[in-house]
């Protein structure tokens, strides 16, 4: 059939439907046509749009093998009260086939806070698992291979302290910084725009970033320093094109931010990585997953002129989507799960976190931890889902879709570009605000029917408290509170003021890159409080002011 | 005229999840309230002077870090504590059921779980408030 009688052939087709259709006013809202066909594909070109995998602009994915060499990386986000416990957890994660650590911190170690600051109060331990010195770290990783595991931290403003801490650890242990694999978050954009853990300034946080990118670039070269992570921004209520639009504009800053400090961007941009959120909708989420990676291909080559197509390559790690999980009839949760992790996978993701189905209550159990797990080895081992690389290429759907969310994304791009940037833009409160107006949005149509959750707005049933929720005991704060007081008498306190001295000075001088400097601070069991604190001095501390 | 309800809506704590602060603030405010909102970070001396100072009839507090058994009660024991003894106190987040009693003991009046809608919110203020 030619394109033009397709096309009368279609137009044929919706008068038709759009009758018959009148009569279901609840599925009007959908933002998506009802039907694909090759004319959502005109223009289109194999070679310049989608290519092999691991070629360019690796719409496919970006390892030509993809899951027929290895499985995605199955990371279970953990941590919570000491690091004694977390410890176990850990150790129980990777007995029951996790390949990978990723560790949550509470609050107050995220902000740079010693657990017997008065203002942790009430938070520690209650997040994440609290860290305040090289002391916590050591207790936390016993037993743990770290020249073979790879860890994921999920730390932002104090990114440099804690990593100063992984690597001390790993050299008491007699393993050298080259062969430390992992990540850091270390993404201080979104904390402004949407995750709220910033400490400093834009100006001096930037410095900490590229700081970080120089030192791993010749200390640390299998580290991903950085993890420029949508998935908040999502959480925080943006579409999906706007998850990737704003990710990818912060992830432009960083680079232009390296380049500025005098960076090749050939030698760092390899070690970047991305963190997306995989969420309801499994058709729009693959297909977000395969724009990004052309996007960012396009940014790097073109934009910045890299050179290396490791440069070019949007790694990914994947969370479900947490802030979709219900609270009502919970166990549906797994089955949320289930389709997120599905999405995930058919999008190409390198790695992935899958949330339990207690978690829009608290944090999870192990049992339930076990069943989101193996939520993830079904899907590979049964679902045939990772048999084949980029299964729904050439869906008329998918494909358009994929089209449609790289347009949108460029035009938010280049709209922040106008601004001055994603610096800019989060200072004026541009993003924020285009990401509450989506989560208005989302809570309207919930709340008018037009979108349903099931269980929530729609098959509700009288339901008991769910009993056996995980608590975090309450005495983990007094806990902490001890093993500080004790950490402080023990040390050697003339050497810890000699490296905070140091620290200071150097904090005051922007030629100076601070990694070192704060690696030596750990390794006196300077606390991260006592660290962030001196910085604090320095640098100022952020002030955000909230928009409605 | 009738004088318009004003409420502090406020994220005590360290916590940075503010959607829902957010999209509660925005539907009180669309329903007709005054609403002022803290920010993240606020402690709980802040939340009560800022209370004080905007004189507000509700102070609705929203926190999703398991930090709530602590703070809420405490910024209960300021607000009394500064006399305003007619102020609506509520909460919502991530809080599981077994907290709630403890909390409602302690001097809030209703808590808001996961999955609430803004409308029950609303209603609650106003059949409430004083």
């Amino acid at each position: 059939m030619d394109n033009e009688s397709l096309k009368l052939k279609v137009a044929e087709y919706t008068a038709k439907v759009e009758k018959a259709s009148a009569k279901f006013p609840e599925r009007k809202n959908l933002e998506y046509n009802r039907l694909y066909t090759p004319l959502d594909l005109e223009g289109q070109d194999y070679e310049r749009d989608l290519g092999l995998p691991g070629s360019y602009p690796f719409t496919r994915g970006v390892q030509p093998t993809m899951y027929r060499g290895r499985f995605w990386t199955m990371r279970m986000y953990a941590g919570f009260s000491t690091a004694e416990e977390s410890n176990k957890r850990y150790r129980y994660l990777l007995e029951s086939g996790s390949t990978g650590l990723s560790c949550a911190f509470d609050l107050p170690t995220q902000i740079g806070y010693d657990s017997d600051d008065v203002i942790s109060e009430g938070e520690v331990g209650k997040v994440g698992v609290a860290i305040d010195s090289l002391a916590d770290m050591e207790i936390l990783f016993d037993q743990i291979d770290l020249g073979k595991v790879s860890t994921s931290m999920t730390i932002n403003a104090p990114a440099s302290v804690l990593l100063a801490m992984y690597i001390a650890v790993a050299e008491k242990n007699g393993i050298g910084p080259e062969k430390l694999n992992g990540t850091i978050q270390n993404d201080i954009l979104k904390e402004y725009a949407a995750r709220g853990t910033y400490i400093f300034p834009p100006k001096p946080s930037m410095r900490l970033i590229t700081n970080i990118f120089e030192y791993c670039s010749k200390n640390v070269p299998n580290w991903n320093t950085i993890s420029i992570s949508g998935y908040h921004i999502r959480e925080a209520g943006s579409t999906a094109a706007q998850e990737i639009a704003f990710t990818i504009a912060d992830g432009i800053a960083y680079c232009e931010a390296a380049i500025k400090a005098g960076l090749d961007v050939d030698a760092f941009a390899g070690r970047l990585s991305f963190f997306w959120n995989a969420h309801n909708n499994v058709l729009e989420e693959v297909a977000k997953f395969r724009a990004s990676r052309r996007v960012w291909a396009k940014v790097m080559k073109e934009r910045f002129g890299a050179k290396n197509p490791k440069s070019w390559m949007l790694r990914v790690h994947t969370q479900t989507a947490g802030s979709m999980l219900t609270a009502q009839q919970p166990e549906n949760n797994v089955v949320r799960v289930a389709l997120q992790t599905a999405a995930a996978v058919m999008g190409g993701t390198q790695s992935l976190h899958t949330n339990s189905k207690d978690e829009a209550l608290a944090l999870p159990t192990e049992a339930s931890v076990r069943v989101a797990l193996r939520t993830q080895q079904i899907v590979a081992y049964e679902s045939g889902l990772a048999d084949v690389v980029d299964p729904l290429a050439g869906s008329y759907y998918v494909e358009a879709m994929t089209n449609q969310i790289e347009a949108e994304a460029w035009k938010y791009i280049k709209k922040i570009d106008d601004i001055g940037g994603a610096v800019v833009a989060i200072e004026q409160g541009y993003i924020q605000k285009e990401i509450q107006e989506s989560a208005y949005k989302w809570q309207k149509e919930v709340e008018n029917d037009q979108r349903v959750i099931v269980g929530v707005n729609k098959f509700q049933i009288e339901e008991k408290p769910i009993e056996g929720l995980l608590r975090v005991d309450a005495s983990v704060g007094e806990l902490q509170k001890k093993k500080l007081a004790d950490l402080r008498a023990k040390r050697d306190n003339k050497a810890v003021t000699a490296a905070l001295v140091k620290l200071e000075a150097a904090c005051a001088d922007d030629n100076v890159n601070l990694m070192p400097i704060i690696l030596e601070a750990v390794k006196t069991y300077a606390t991260l409080g006592e660290i962030c604190g001196v910085m604090r001095k320095v640098f100022g501390e952020y002030q955000a002011h909230a928009t409605l | 005229m009738e004088k318009r309800v004003r409420v502090l809506v406020a994220k005590p704590g360290l916590d940075g999840h503010d959607r829902g602060a957010k999209v509660v603030a925005r539907a009180l405010r669309d329903a007709g309230f005054e609403v002022i909102y803290t920010g993240l970070r606020q402690t709980p001396e802040q939340i009560a002077e800022a209370a004080l100072q905007e004189d507000v009839n509700v102070i609705a507090l929203s926190l999703l870090s398991g930090a709530h058994n602590h703070l809420f009660p405490r910024i209960v024991e300021l607000i009394r504590a500064k006399g305003m003894t007619d102020v609506l106190m509520i909460g919502g987040g991530v809080i599981p059921d077994a907290d709630i009693p403890a909390l409602k003991a302690a001097g809030i009046s209703e808590v808001f779980t996961p999955g609430t809608t803004t409308t029950t919110i609303i209603d609650y203020i106003k059949a409430n408030v004083k």
